[in-house]
């Protein structure tokens, strides 16, 4: 990791130091030491000519499930990671609802270690709130934090109980943990399996109304204001938890929320519309055609912090149920960038330094990790994006062992163009 | 017999079907209805024909319905009832589907428990599929035979006034006799009470009342649904007593009715809760004509779907 890399004459995007121009970037012992224009580098630096390209600081999807240990059959942290890396991602933060749970140190550190064996992106392990995800106690922050956890969280499923959610919020105060919560009353999605409204309607399908989400969100601010816990919403679905949100952050507490490309782009009658293809179904459901426009206004206004992948592997067989079946989740480290890229910088929607701090500055803030910078100190981490390169989204090209995504075919416009971590230009097999 | 030519594989919801399709299988079904009264009641239709009945939900009335069918039409058929099994859990449809391939069946006759499974089955095999049911999705042979009875009765559907009453969200029948009716031209209200609608129920396509008296106000044709006594345990309705006092159909309140007012329902009955025992039993009644209408209904659906599948085209 010694060596100098000078990456030369691409357009670097860093909305942290409000920088968007050709610059070069010079790191060496693995962080920047400099970015500007026509930078000396050191005469053994390893010079790449990355003109035509956009430079931007290292891409951190804070949302993925990389399912080891325990279910490697639909990934691991090695493809995870490959595909993390093949999607312009430099790291990840990764859900504690494996088997056995991350709720101990000791899964914390194998995480760690199978990621530094890999070696293609960084990992950052999410703590459970509560053992087993049993909601029940409360898991060793102070000893998940020491060995690398970033958060906690029972992603997956919700922290139901009121008084338990209370208690995680103002424990987690001591180690600056962000509480990242899956918001669900589960009462009220009952066995619904896609949003409740007029497609759900005319299917016959079970729905699952929008206050289910909305409930538990207005409640968890609540116990936000009330212990001045970190809050921090986990794939927002609905216009009303985002205005709920966005009251909250007017208020002045600590919330912040994410929200998936695929809650940004599709709706409940593309569910409909793919006949009950299972790669359509995941939690929380795609809303309303009203709710997926509201959560694209509010990545351009701010009231939304992050876009996250929310990436949910699934082996093809157990996407092979019918719809309501199926399992949960879809993949996303490999297309949400090109998805970003084209239907949100793209379209207008977005100018491309806001897309850099929504995947990057701001999942850093929030996670309280270094990068999503490139001013001289940061960590070498670097995506590379060639923003005139068109891609098809082919999931049989997938790192990921698993295919379940509803972008199959879509055709987009920008793309990643490789990935460099401490230094290291990552190189797939 | 109309002009139409029938060219459907897969009877799959009534939402795929034309008005022409429709009027087609009800026609056709017209030709059927006296094979029940022959003394040996068979026709050699469908000699040498395999239908597989897959029932991966509990199903006794439409099951033998489609049995009688099949059976005085002349094919062989065989049933698998499959409810609760591990068939039903966590097979995958392409598993099921590989099975059936295996045993080269003309026609498979599908219920399942959840919206859109036969779809995803006719896409994957060569036999012809006919949906008996998926979730609350579609019944469309049932909003079939619903047809035929109306048309039976009335002379035409075009123009009647229809209301539908009683647990509309978990309804697969509503589903489907709103999107028949409506093909066909009539005026379809839908009611039940607001715990047992669903969320966007104009999305259905129908007129929504809020009550049974505005629902069936002027009605030429009045159908109650079934109550699932199980939705009591999940807060649908207080109590079976309350429901019949305020959506259960009487005699008092069918006056409210047209004078010629037919009263129908897809059964099981559940007698003093959505219908009054004075109703069900009544001159208005169609009930049991329904249940006779759905062999002849049924044969012809296999009939045409049958003829598509070999190739032969069809009447």
């Amino acid at each position: 990791m010694s060596a100098a890399l000078v990456l030369r004459g691409g357009r670097v995007v860093d909305p942290s130091q409000g920088l968007d121009g050709t610059a070069d970037v010079l790191i060496e012992d693995g962080a920047v030491t400099a970015c500007g224009a026509g930078l000396e580098a050191p005469e053994e630096a390893r010079r790449m000519d990355v003109s035509g390209l956009v430079v931007t600081p290292g891409l951190i999807d804070m949302h993925v499930h990389l399912r080891e240990p325990g279910q490697e059959y639909k990934e691991t942290i090695e493809s995870g990671t490959c595909a993390a890396a093949a999607g312009g991602f430099t790291a990840v933060a990764c859900m504690p609802n494996t088997e056995p749970v991350n709720d101990d140190p000791s899964i914390t550190e194998f995480i760690l270690a199978r990621a530094a064996r890999a070696g293609r992106a960084r990992v950052y392990p999410i703590s459970a709130v509560t053992r087993g995800l049993e909601g029940r106690e409360l898991a060793e922050f102070g000893a998940q934090r020491r060995a690398g956890a970033v958060a906690v969280s029972d992603d997956g499923r919700p922290v139901w109980n009121a008084a338990l959610m209370r208690q995680a919020l103002r424990y987690a105060r001591h180690f600056d943990l962000p509480v990242i919560q899956h918001a669900e009353e589960l009462e009220l999605s009952g066995d619904g399996v896609m949003h409740e409204g007029a497609f759900s309607t005319r299917l016959g399908v079970e729905g699952i109304p929008g206050a289910a989400d909305d409930a538990m969100v207005a409640r968890d601010l609540i116990l936000t204001a009330d212990t001045g816990g970190r809050y921090h919403l986990a794939h927002m679905s609905t216009a009303r938890s985002l205005e709920l949100v966005r009251g909250a952050k007017e208020g002045g507490h600590r919330v912040t929320s994410e929200v998936s490309a695929h809650h940004l782009l599709l709706c409940d009658g593309d569910v409909f519309d793919s006949g009950l293809d299972p790669d359509f179904r995941m939690h929380p459901p795609l809303r309303s055609a009203d709710d997926r426009d509201a959560l694209v206004a509010g990545i351009a206004d701010g009231a939304i912090d992050a876009i996250a992948s929310d990436h949910a592997p699934h082996h093809p067989d157990e996407k092979e149920l019918d719809f309501v079946a199926a399992p949960n989740g879809v993949v996303g480290l490999e297309t949400t960038l090109s998805l970003c890229l084209d239907r949100l910088v793209g379209k207008g929607v977005i100018d491309l330094p806001r897309l850099v701090e929504l995947l990057s500055a701001a999942p850093a803030r929030i996670l309280g990790v270094p990068g999503g910078s490139l001013v001289p100190g940061s960590p070498g981490d670097v995506t590379l994006i060639d923003l005139d390169r068109e891609v098809e989204v082919d999931p049989a090209a997938f790192r990921s062992r698993s295919r379940n995504t509803p972008f199959a075919g879509w055709t987009l416009r920008g793309a990643p163009a490789g990935t460099i971590v401490g230094g290291r230009v990552i190189e797939l097999p | 017999m109309s002009e139409h030519k029938w060219q459907r594989g897969d009877l799959l919801g009534v939402a795929e079907l034309s008005t022409e399709e429709i009027v087609h299988v009800l026609d056709t079904a017209e030709s059927f209805v006296e094979v029940a009264a022959r003394p040996i009641k068979k026709v050699p239709t469908l000699r040498g024909k395999t239908v597989i009945n897959l029932f991966f939900e509990a199903s006794t009335r439409t099951r033998s319905s489609f049995e009688i069918a099949e059976k005085r039409l002349s094919a062989d058929n065989v049933n698998f009832s499959t409810s609760g099994s591990s068939l039903s859990k966590g097979e995958t449809l392409l598993d099921t589907t590989r099975n059936l391939e295996a045993m080269a069946p003309d026609l498979v006759v599908i219920r399942h428990a959840h919206p859109r499974v036969p779809h995803g089955l006719a896409e994957r095999v060569g036999a012809g599929v006919v949906n008996a049911g998926d979730g609350a999705h579609e019944h469309p042979t049932q909003a079939l035979l619903d047809a035929f009875t109306i048309r039976r009765h009335k002379g035409r559907v075009e123009g009647l006034r229809v209301a539908i009453v009683g647990d509309v969200a978990h309804s697969r029948v509503v589903r489907s006799n709103v999107l028949c009716l409506r093909k066909l031209g009539a005026e379809v209200t839908i009611a039940g009470p607001r715990t047992m609608m669903p969320e966007q129920p104009e999305a259905l396509g129908a007129r929504v009342a809020w009550s049974l008296e505005e629902a069936i106000a002027g009605a030429d044709v009045i159908m109650m649904l079934r109550v699932q006594l199980e939705r009591q345990a999940r807060a649908s309705f207080p109590s079976e007593r309350e429901y019949f006092e305020f959506f259960g159909l009487t005699a008092g309140r069918l006056q409210a009715a047209a004078d010629d007012a037919i009263i129908m329902h897809p059964g099981p009955m559940n007698r003093g809760i959505e219908i009054a025992s004075e109703v069900a039993d009544g001159p208005w009644s169609v009930i049991l004509e329904q249940v006779a209408n759905g062999v002849a209904v049924r044969m012809a659906v296999l009939y045409l779907l049958a003829g598509v599948k070999s190739g032969e085209g069809s009447a």
